[in-house]
């Protein structure tokens, strides 16, 4: 039974690598190189959630029916995040970064992986209390159609707002958040203005190049999806993207320590993850 | 069911919620520097409580004690802890990854989630240890451990502060073994103990 089970696991592995290049050969969605072990997790709950038997169950009906890649990529990328998550994080910002942003008079800041919308609403209202909105563009890129749209939609379900309200609090929030949302049928929709400034954009990490010269790319939990070489893209592009001096925001729990890019990045604010980009 | 053939130890698991923080007290302090397994922790923990686990235990543990951040290698003779609001996986190449997505059994961390990439990770080489908790993660865990070969091990519900966790993971997992915390760190020093390598594994 135990080798049994050792044997399935080893079946998995080898559908799964065919699955995901199945994927890519059909859509182009490319997801070869995330780490593995949170993947399977993902495409378990898929192909339970679809209540289809086994991986290659799943993938002829995916190269047969991109109904069910939409689904896919539902599994796959959508992440749960909150406004102004990690409330040290945007205090590091606002308190140590926005000096130096300042002093730009245009800005471009770029929210890369940027889900359903939650870091970038936190970045226009933290620019906007600075008073530094007007000056900004902001990018919000993705690979999933449906993230950015729920993200151009900014609409969230109202029993979030509590801890929304208490995380901008913490951040240093200068005004109240409830300043930027109506509430309708249990749902709290962000206020349209906040998008004028914003970009949102179909843009893979995987797969696409630099598009545009940025002064701060925010970039949290998302590269925890990668393995190693798929990081060390990521970062390369995001030194490429970044002006002189420019700053990149990670994760709590994410470093650059083991990236081959380590040596181009020096920490600005290393308790929060947030680098700067060495110059000379 | 096959008995698989006897394997060195490569890394420890322990998961723990209510009362974790006494249980791990009585254990982890035990385990003498130059320990030869890495231990991955999961305690559930409210988010933004960022390293208070972790500087409680490494004031008081012998071995090096912290959060890691994603990528970190699971290295020899050193305490993880999963950080507050992150999942904590395992890779086949023996590294850390971490994840946002969703709770598990209300959790993030998860102890399942730990435990089924660790199993997966390590095989029959893999010791899990599921301590008390008022809920019922761990026991989905704890049975893919042991469907991979691994050791599955439960604090004795009669001893544990809350037994609801310990005893959800036995109705999985029968043939787990009951132990009491000092048999736990008993098991734990034996199985990083080369000369008693027979000993620990059936």
């Amino acid at each position: 039974m135990e080798n049994d089970r050792i044997q399935e696991e080893k079946i998995e592995d080898i559908e799964i690598r065919l699955l995901l290049e199945a994927l890519y050969s059909r859509y182009h969605y490319d997801f070869r190189g995330y780490a593995q072990a949170s993947l399977k997790r993902r495409l378990r709950q898929a192909r339970d959630q679809l209540g289809l038997p086994t991986f290659s169950a799943l993938q002829d009906r995916m190269l047969r029916d991109p109904a069910i890649v939409t689904r896919l990529l539902g599994f796959l990328t959508v992440q749960v995040s909150e406004l102004f998550r990690d409330p040290a994080y945007f205090r590091a910002i606002r308190e140590k970064v926005v000096p130096h942003l300042r002093t730009y008079p245009s800005l471009k800041v770029w929210i890369a992986g940027s889900s359903t919308g939650e870091e970038l609403y936190s970045f226009v209202i933290l620019f906007r209390e600075e008073g530094l909105e007007d000056r900004t563009l902001f990018y919000a890129t993705d690979i999933s159609q449906e993230a950015l749209d729920a993200a151009a939609r900014g609409i969230y379900p109202l029993d979030r707002i509590r801890a929304f309200t208490e995380n901008h609090q913490l951040s240093g929030g200068k005004s109240s958040l409830s300043d930027y949302y109506s509430t309708a049928y249990g749902r709290a929709v962000f206020d349209k203005s906040l998008r004028d400034r914003v970009v949102f954009s179909d843009h893979s990490l995987v797969t696409d190049a630099v598009f545009a010269e940025m002064h701060l790319i925010s970039c949290r939990n998302v590269m925890i999806y990668f393995d190693r070489e798929l990081q060390d893209r990521a970062v390369g592009l995001f030194r490429e993207s970044l002006a002189r001096k420019g700053f990149l925001g990670l994760g709590a729990r994410e470093s650059l320590r083991f990236s081959q890019y380590a040596g181009a990045f020096s920490a600005f604010v290393r308790e929060e993850k947030i680098y700067q980009r060495r110059d000379p | 069911m096959t008995e698989s053939a006897p394997s060195a130890p490569r890394a420890v698991v322990i998961g723990a919620s209510a009362g974790a923080v006494e249980a791990l007290l009585h254990v982890l302090p035990q385990l003498p520097r130059g320990y030869p397994l890495p231990v991955l922790v999961v305690v559930h923990v409210p988010p933004q409580r960022r390293n208070v686990l972790a500087s409680l235990f490494a004031a008081r543990c012998p071995l090096d004690v912290r959060e890691p951040d994603d990528k970190e290698p699971a290295a020899p003779g050193t305490i993880l802890f999963a950080p507050p609001d992150y999942h904590m996986l395992v890779e086949a190449d023996r590294t850390i990854s971490l994840s946002v997505e969703g709770p598990v059994q209300f959790s993030r961390p998860s102890i399942d989630v730990l435990f089924e990439s660790a199993a997966d990770a390590y095989g029959p080489g893999l010791i899990g240890a599921v301590l008390t908790g008022a809920n019922h993660d761990g026991a989905e865990g704890l049975a893919a451990v042991a469907a991979a070969g691994g050791m599955a091990i439960v604090q004795d519900p009669a001893q544990a502060a809350y037994p609801v966790m310990p005893e959800a993971a036995l109705a999985l997992t029968p043939r787990a073994e009951r132990l009491t915390l000092d048999g736990l760190v008993r098991r734990l020093l034996a199985a990083g103990d080369p000369s008693q390598a027979g000993e620990i594994s059936r």
